[in-house]
């Protein structure tokens, strides 16, 4: 499903790995362990094994021998260890990038507009913009106060640009290293903190205090500083400790059950204390309980990844549960550029006339749009393209500006852009557009095309016609997300017929066609009122309502400031395809916690016949028929459980860190998976595992 | 053999069939909007308004607080019988613990009897306490799982419905058409339905015996549709008067699985999805087959040290063979087998034979279905039960498909989980923790007939019997002590109220939320491998609280009876 290339990071990289050990060990803290009740009864367990083995070392008349005390204390400190190491692995990977990040928010100078200085003192000269700014630590900066930045510095922080364009340089935060171009007004007014501008200059009004900037929720994110727990982990959470609690009374009952049952059958020993904190620690939940808050994390790294990020865990486990998708047509379901397909002549105006002037206005038009005008130009019309450099030409750029690009040949302006930028361009020669060509305009538009006008200085020479390219393979996509119960919806601002053209081209579910704010908030609200999920991506402040609604709200990073605060995750590849990715990892993680859930309680089974035989052995001797593995001897037994379940944590941290794996399937086919492979592996696995530990036991001489 | 397959799948097959009828009459009591007039009068004379819709909150206040005042009921009526008319026996009142134990014990639709019926209880009695708590705790047990079913088909909505009306409704409209039918079937079998206390006879010795008898038929039948238990007799179903042929002992087994098989056909039609009925009635049949298969192969099986002295346990054509020990022999193995199994599944705990003379794994099943608690299980209540694994399996595995759990388009969230090992763990610790608080409280040994691992199962089978309100012994046991009346009465109230309560906060959370629409991106709860699952999550958290004490207790008894060790 994924078509993102993503950077893998080694599993263990020896530098974190290092990290996570000495973590692993300050993570015992008492304090700190609480919050994970199942792993803070084992270590209360270990803390209570190692009591007992001082008590039979000293006394020399313990609970056990010393050394069957020491051993199974050291398993059970190791099982704790494991679990702490997995999450500070996992943390240990995220913290690297945060360390990255961190550089990118070195305190700068900002040049600060003085207080009662006005806006337009910055466009005078450079005596009177010195009179204006102040300087000041960016880390002073608050929200609403207005800052000028000049080529080669860094943007001291998050903001609107008020004044000016400027190209920017991202690459501290996108990992992309082309600049990107910031405006005020529009939908690419936003900046973000520590990107460096390039040319030109911008004024920008703060919309973060320090401390808050995207850089800051950007590093916390990754870093795991501030990670909550989400609402399905705090379910989970209930669930282990609740039967954490049960097995603890299973093993606190069988202290007096056993001292009955000697009582009634007049023979034998109670049970161990040592045996029983085993026995405890073995059936409860430790495997996901251990791994449990590494998944979390892992999660969420694997976001970072993908170049997402989400402000937090609960959005990514909601990825997981959405089955309606909104979509934006452009950029997702169709190339974001589209195709010249056909030329409309004005009136009094030859085909072959119009396809030369097109073709003479597109010859630098590197874009795939204005490649497509030369080559409809030269198939369909035999215009053979001249070199350009063999022209006496000037070659006029699309700005965002004048909306229009073009050529100055001699006399001749051609141009060719909007409808709008061409009528401003042909009144400035006192022309108009022809109530002909406006038609021509209106019934492209109406076809789902988008109309460009073709003018050659006041004249106006036709219509060139491009066409949405449906993205190749998307349909297969959009019938697999089907197949898996995720409905897909096509927003766009087209008419309905034409929506409908391409939904039915692209094999979208439905389609929302000329889209307003509104109309998208109220599709977001319908969907949820049914009971959906919805997830969206977005980039506009008209976006911003909906992406707000939506329970995944993926904002493109080029977006406007609004739309990235209304959304719970941002993209800085800006690539809304990038949603069916952000489902996919969301699935994942879920995935990956139920399957070690399962896992976890399934395994309990093997470790029961390993270890109640063991207890009892001694007032019930018969009881020895249910060890079934065939264990070396009572003590061996209990060992090999407790190292099994101590081992069993590591051999798992890779599965928790990469996340199981996802292959596109419906619910049942899922299901019936993992269930065969972590609920039947889950019961079979340790019954030769912990015979292999007894074999090592016996083979070592320990039993 | 053969025979004995047959008959098990005979009963099967019309009990199904009946539950289907049952069910689908009960999807329509709990939710027909219409009143019956007799209905209205009652609401009328009882001052409450029958179109008020309650909170979860309210419906279990209003629940609590009738059964507590029906149990206080009880209680004064049992303590002062002495001074009621209308016994010529003139049969003593029962003293304070033990008292508190009956009213508990029939309250809580547990029927745990420390006393023998003949000898403690006055025909009034036997009517008024017992007879009336049998069909109001059976009635109470109904309409909570009715409002735990609204509470699954509703979306976004507040209320579970109407306590008393429920109440109201299962009592007129199920339980007392239900009892007259089977009473009149039970009196044409031979079980006396009178208001004399005795018949005396003159044996053939030529001497008079004063045979014990009374309103015998009503009790018998709310005993068993409403999954009961308590007895007219100490000797209970095995009593000729209780039980005297074995069509009568059909009809019991019938009665006592009717409702709770039923359930299954109410939440289908009641949440719209029939399947989902179907599943949850093959989760409940097959754990029930397979307890079934243990005690029936145990039994027929015999016991190996009778076998070395020489006695007879093959079956002839003089009796049925196997493991007679504490049967009666008018229903032989199979009847006998099939009795223990459902009178435990659906926690009735009437017999028709002495549990503790089971062969060791026979005696293993009933622990295990009361520990389990959710093979059929008592009237509502057992729904309940398998509801509360299901939501726990949904959990469990659940998120392997790559979504939160959701059951029923309901997402199961933190206070659902909260609450659903909250009705987990009471369960568990009513049974364990009392069973170690007797084993370390020293004067528990006189109560004990046997020793060894038989003596801990006694011991074990009277707090599971209690907490999952099944009501059956281990015969042999003495548990009327100031101790057991009134520890085995606590744990019949926890069992009872405190995973029932629970329970219908889920359905009130349940209630409000939205529903998910099913696709194929949805885990699928209405098929085979759902039904697997839930089978094995309830065996395995079922079987990992409770193996270490079966394996004090029928366990290892089985593995040294196997080496030649008795007790």
């Amino acid at each position: 499903m994924s078509e993102i290339a993503r950077t893998h990071q080694p599993l263990f990289q020896a530098g974190v790995v290092r990290t996570a050990l000495l973590d692993a060990v300050r993570k015992l803290s008492p304090r700190r362990m609480i919050r994970y009740p199942v792993m803070f009864v084992v270590e209360v367990g270990s803390a209570f094994t190692t009591l007992l083995f001082i008590h039979a070392a000293l006394t020399g008349n313990g609970d056990a021998s010393a050394w069957f005390i020491l051993a199974i204390s050291a398993w059970l400190w190791f099982t704790v260890l494991f679990a702490n190491f997995a999450e500070a692995l996992a943390e240990g990977r995220g913290k690297a990038q945060a360390d990255a990040l961190r550089q990118a928010r070195q305190d700068v100078l900002a040049q600060r507009l003085r207080r009662g200085a006005a806006l337009s003192w910055l466009q005078a000269d450079a005596a009177q913009r010195e009179e204006a700014l102040e300087t000041v630590a960016s880390s002073l900066l608050h929200v609403g106060d207005v800052v000028y930045v000049a080529a080669g510095a860094l943007i001291p922080g998050d903001g609107e640009v008020v004044e000016g364009v400027a190209s920017v340089d991202e690459s501290a935060i996108t990992g992309e290293s082309a600049p990107v171009i910031r405006e005020s007004g529009g939908d690419r007014s936003a900046v973000t903190g520590g990107t460096r501008v390039l040319s030109d200059w911008l004024v920008v009004r703060i919309t973060a205090n320090p401390g808050e900037t995207f850089l800051d929720r950007m590093i916390a994110m990754v870093g795991g500083a501030k990670r909550q727990k989400t609402p399905n982990e705090i379910a989970l959470d209930i669930l282990l400790a609740a039967l954490t609690l049960i097995f603890l009374l299973v093993t606190v009952t069988l202290l007096p059950f056993s001292l009955f049952a000697i009582e009634v059958s007049g023979q034998g020993a109670p049970a161990s204390l040592t045996v029983l904190v085993a026995l405890l620690v073995c059936l409860i939940p430790t495997t996901i309980g251990g791994l449990l808050s590494a998944i979390g994390i892992a999660g969420m790294d694997r976001m970072i990844q993908a170049n997402v990020i989400a402000t937090s865990g609960r959005a990514v486990e909601a990825a997981g549960d959405v089955d309606v998708m909104l979509l934006d047509k452009t950029g997702t379901i169709t190339l974001g550029n589209r195709q010249a397909t056909g030329l409309l002549p004005a009136p009094g105006v030859t085909a072959r006339e119009l396809a030369e002037a097109a073709q003479l206005a597109s010859l630098t038009d590197e874009t795939p749009e204005g490649r497509s005008i030369v080559l409809l130009a030269q198939q369909k019309f035999e215009v053979e393209p001249p070199r350009a450099g063999a022209l006496d030409a000037r070659f006029v750029p699309f700005t965002a500006q004048t909306r229009m690009s073009g050529v100055d040949q001699g006399a001749r302006r051609i141009r060719k852009g909007a409808t709008d930028a061409i009528a401003r361009f042909v009144e400035e020669g006192a022309g108009r557009i022809p109530a002909e060509v406006l038609a021509l305009v209106e019934s492209t538009a109406r076809q789902g095309s988008t109309p460009l006008v073709v003018a050659d200085g006041a004249r106006v020479l036709g219509v060139i016609q491009l066409k949405d390219i449906v993205k190749s393979g998307i349909k297969e996509r959009f019938a697999e997300l089907r197949r898996i119960g995720i409905k897909t919806v096509m927003i766009t601002g087209d008419n309905p017929l034409t929506a409908a053209a391409i939904a039915a081209e692209a094999g979208v579910d439905d389609f929302l066609a000329e889209a307003t704010p509104e109309a998208k908030l109220a599709m977001v609200r319908s969907y949820q009122q049914e009971g959906h999920l919805v997830a969206m991506t977005g980039d506009g402040t008209n976006d911003a309502p909906a992406l707000a609604q939506a329970d995944v709200a993926v904002a493109m990073n080029t977006g406007t400031q609004a739309a990235k605060e209304a959304g719970n995750m941002v993209d800085l590849d800006s690539n809304p395809t990038k949603l069916l990715s952000i489902v996919e990892i969301g699935k994942q993680m879920l995935m990956t916690r139920g399957a070690l859930t399962t896992f976890s309680v399934a395994n309990d089974l093997a470790k029961y016949f390993a270890i109640i035989p063991a207890v009892f052995v001694s007032t019930y001797p018969g009881l020895e028929a249910l060890d079934v593995m065939r264990l070396a001897s009572p003590r061996s037994a209990v060992l090999s459980a407790v190292i099994f379940n101590a081992l069993i944590i590591v051999a798992l941290i890779p599965l928790a860190l990469r996340g199981v794996r996802y292959r596109p399937a419906p619910a049942a086919a899922l299901l019936r998976r993992n269930v065969l492979l972590y609920g039947v592996g889950g019961v079979l696995l340790p019954f030769p595992c912990i015979k292999l530990i007894d074999l090592a036991l016996s083979a070592a001489g320990v039993s | 053999m053969i025979a004995d397959a047959l008959q098990f799948f005979l009963i099967l097959a019309l009990a199904t069939g009946l539950a289907a009828l049952v069910g689908k009459a009960m999807a329509h009591l709990f939710t027909s909007p219409a009143h019956l007039a007799l209905e209205r009068l009652t609401y009328r004379v009882l001052g409450v308004a029958p179109d008020e819709e309650m909170s979860w909150r309210r419906y279990g206040v209003l629940l609590l607080l009738s059964n507590a005042a029906m149990m206080t009921l009880g209680y004064l009526l049992l303590r002062l019988q002495e001074h009621l008319p209308g016994d010529p026996l003139a049969r003593a009142s029962q003293p304070p613990d033990q008292a508190f134990n009956t009213a508990a014990s029939f309250i809580t639709n547990t029927n745990w009897q420390s006393y023998s019926g003949e000898a403690s209880l006055s025909n009034v009695s036997q009517m008024v306490v017992i007879t009336f708590l049998m069909t109001v705790s059976a009635a109470t047990g109904i309409a909570a799982a009715g409002a735990f079913l609204r509470g699954l088909s509703r979306k976004s909505a507040a209320a579970l419905g109407n306590y008393w009306v429920d109440l109201t409704r299962v009592t007129y409209r199920l339980l007392l058409p239900l009892c007259f039918v089977v009473a009149l079937l039970l009196v044409w079998q031979g079980v006396p339905q009178t208001l004399s206390a005795e018949a005396v006879v003159t044996t053939l010795e030529g001497q008079a015996q004063h045979l014990v008898v009374g309103p015998v038929a009503s009790l018998e039948a709310i005993k068993h549709i409403g999954t009961n238990g308590g007895g007219f007799y100490g000797m209970n179903s095995a009593h000729p008067f209780e039980n005297p042929t074995p069509l009568t002992n059909t009809l019991h087994i019938l009665g006592m699985l009717l409702i709770p098989a039923a359930f299954t056909f109410t939440l289908g039609a009641m949440v719209l999805r029939r399947r989902q009925g179907w599943a949850f009635l093959g989760a409940f049949t097959v754990m029930f087959l397979g307890f079934l298969a243990v005690v029936y192969t145990a039994e027929r099986g015999g016991n190996p040290l009778l076998a070395q002295h020489g006695v007879d346990q093959l079956g002839s054509e003089l009796h049925a063979g196997g493991n007679l020990e504490g049967k009666e022999l008018r229903f032989g193995i199979a009847q006998t087998s099939l009795f223990v199994t459902v009178t435990t599944a659906a926690t009735t705990g009437s017999v028709d034979s002495m549990h503790s003379s089971l062969t060791p794994l026979g005696g293993l099943v009933p622990l295990a279905q009361m520990m389990l608690n959710s093979v059929f299980g008592g009237d509502g209540v057992g729904l309940i039960n398998l509801l509360t694994y299901a939501l726990l399996t949904v959990f469990l595995v659940g998120m392997m498909i790559g979504r939160t759990p959701e059951f029923l388009g309901k997402k199961i969230e933190a206070r659902e989980m909260k609450l659903v090992m909250l009705a987990v763990l009471v369960h568990a610790f009513s049974i364990l923790g009392f069973t170690a608080l007797a084993c370390v409280v020293p004067s528990t040994v006189a109560s004990l007939s046997n020793g060894g691992p038989h003596a801990f199962s006694e011991v074990l089978y009277a707090y599971t019997s209690g907490t999952a309100n099944n009501g059956s012994a281990f015969a042999g046991f003495n548990a009327n002590t100031p101790f057991f009346n009134t520890t085995i009465g606590l744990a019949m109230l926890v069992g009872r109220y405190l995973t029932l309560l629970p329970m219908l906060a889920v359905a009130g959370a349940l209630a409000a939320k939205r529903v998910v629409p099913q696709g194929p991106g949805t885990m699928a709860t209405d098929g085979p491998l759902f039904t697997a699952l839930l089978v094995f999550v309830v065996l395995v958290v079922g079987g990992l609280t409770f193996l270490p004490a079966l394996a004090l207790g029928p366990i290892v008894e089985h593995l040294l009876m196997g080496a030649g060790a008795s007790f």
